[in-house]
């Protein structure tokens, strides 16, 4: 397994994997989305229930919501999703500020600012999302011009293969990365998943973002069809942040299990170390 | 794989160390005024971006009756203690009047009765929450835009200020009373209009009687309740706060777009 590696000083081959634009493009993007999360929980406290259609406030049933309830001399924060309740008293729906227990969707340590204000929690909202829109565009325009989505992205033929897909995920669970020439590419799993966040999830993100706005409703009434409603797109937007967290949970294991000095290194200077290993049994 | 276990409890540890250094210093960020000034850019962004491609008059969706809220939600000021608020809802409103000055040609008051007979414009529309909520109600009212060609604006108006009768935040200057303003573009869409009718009813105290303003592409905050008198005005800076309204005073957007 790489683990720690002295990089280029073993003598491992060293290949110029990510370009200038596509590693700035990348801190870019952790940087804002690390404050798009946790100031969008700062906005969802602001009214910690989710629903589904063109409408819903307090009167109407929601999909997920949390709440602080007394029960007796203490508070308990309650989460419902569905017709199911968890009692996630200290997390969600009632945590602790300031060592006062407090009625909270989500507690100060996740939101941008700590304390409940939701007009500065806009405020990083929209301007980080204006930031990322662009870096998203920018990032677009690079990879379809200079053939980085082609080269580094799409799948080659075979690749989608049930047979090949089921070894590299077996590779996969039992933390086995590629070596040789095999990890001089994503492998498939890599491939599609960065597919699914980058054409799918993102894209997401900013339309049903987008849907909930009242003005941009009348430029793009068609959002509101596509995604059932104001409501709706709220609780999607809600649903792939949380998809999206679960996405750089897993990424950032990975980077780690696989070599987390050479990942990095490669992300911050563009070059990575290709571990030659001894292939037997390995690979294919 | 002991050497794995420690590289990643170190990195655990210290990514929780610097988001825990981070996030406290975060609040000393949010607070300063140069960051909340660079955040503002953002503000005219979206305000630029969706006029561009809203053009002026791209209309809200309407709904229909099928999809009214069943129970729509009232926010803010449910019932003004304002004596002379008190007085107008006892009276039915029958003495209440609307005044409309600032940079008119011709100043004028209309009582609730003028008012309702007045040419009007029901729309089905969706109220739309800073919070995250939504309702969707039925609103009859006269169109603002028809009002101001009325009174004909002077030249240098730029802004349509509300002022109303909730003092929202009790304060010794005065400077809690609800208010709101809209730029030209908004007064004139078709979907602007002065609400004393909602689902087919005379407006309730809770919703703003006897009239509302309704800017249907914008949320929740911008439709004022309780409205006294619609004031024409060439900047912002002179009101209460000087940035447009009760909301905008205390750090909220006044292109309430998004």
């Amino acid at each position: 397994m790489a683990t720690i590696d002295a990089g280029v000083a073993t003598g491992r081959p060293v290949i110029y994997r990510h370009s200038l634009l596509v590693r700035l493009s990348h801190w870019i993007n952790v940087f804002c989305m690390t404050v798009l999360l946790f100031s969008g929980l700062q906005i969802f406290n602001a009214h910690p229930s989710l629903y589904w259609g063109q409408y819903g406030a307090d009167n109407d049933p929601s999909f997920i919501s949390m709440e602080a309830v007394q029960d007796g001399d203490r508070a308990e924060g309650l989460t419902h999703v569905g017709s199911l309740t968890f009692n996630t008293t200290g997390f969600l729906g009632l945590s602790e500020v300031d060592g006062e227990a407090t009625e909270r969707g989500f507690p100060d340590w996740l939101t941008i600012p700590s304390y409940q204000d939701l007009a500065s929690g806009r405020r990083w909202h929209f301007f980080f999302a204006w930031l990322f829109v662009i870096n998203g565009f920018i990032y677009l325009a690079y990879g379809l011009f200079s053939r980085h989505f082609r080269r580094d992205l799409l799948p080659a033929r075979g690749e989608l293969m049930p047979a090949h897909i089921g070894h590299e995920i077996v590779n996969h669970a039992r933390l086995r990365f590629p070596k040789g020439p095999e990890a001089r590419h994503y492998n498939t799993l890599q491939k599609l998943t960065y597919v699914a966040v980058i054409f799918l999830l993102l894209p997401l993100m900013i339309l049903t973002g987008l849907t909930m706005s009242p003005g941009f409703n009348a430029v793009a009434p068609w959002l509101l069809d596509v995604f059932g409603g104001r409501q709706s797109a709220r609780t999607i937007h809600f649903l792939t942040a949380f998809s999206l967290t679960a996405f750089v949970v897993v990424h950032v294991a990975m980077v780690i299990l696989s070599g987390v000095f050479n990942n990095l290194r490669s992300m911050i200077t563009g070059y990575y170390a290709i571990d030659q290993g001894d292939t037997k049994g390995d690979k294919q | 794989m002991s050497r794995i276990l420690t590289r990643r409890r170190f990195l655990i540890g210290a990514t929780m160390a610097a988001s825990a250094l981070g996030l406290s210093g975060c609040d000393a960020l949010v607070e300063s005024d140069r960051t909340k000034s660079v955040l503002k850019i953002a503000e005219g962004f979206s305000m630029k971006t969706q006029r561009f491609l809203l053009g002026d008059n791209a209309l809200a969706r309407e709904f229909t009756e099928a999809d009214l809220s069943p129970v729509f939600r009232a926010n803010g000021t449910s019932m003004p203690d304002n004596p002379q608020y008190l007085d107008w809802m006892n009276r039915q409103f029958s003495t209440w009047k609307l005044e409309i000055g600032g940079l008119v040609d011709k100043p004028m008051q209309l009582s609730l009765a003028e008012l309702k007979v007045l040419p009007a414009r029901t729309q089905i529309t969706r109220h739309d929450c800073v919070e995250g909520w939504s309702a969707i109600g039925k609103w009859t009212g006269v169109p603002l835009g028809a009002l101001l060609k009325t009174v004909g604006l002077k030249p240098e108006a730029r802004y349509i200020v509300f002022h109303c009768a909730d003092e929202y935040e009790k304060s010794l200057d005065g400077s809690g009373w609800y208010y709101e303003s809209i730029d030209l573009v908004d007064a004139f869409h078709p979907q602007t209009i002065l609400a004393h009718t909602m689902n087919g009813r005379d407006l309730e105290v809770a919703h703003g009687a006897p009239l509302r303003l309704r800017v249907e592409r914008q949320l929740g905050y911008k439709q004022a309740k309780y409205l006294t008198r619609i004031e024409a005005v060439a900047d912002l800076g002179r009101l209460y706060g000087g940035n447009g309204g009760f909301w905008e005073d205390r750090g909220y957007e006044w292109y309430a777009g998004i």
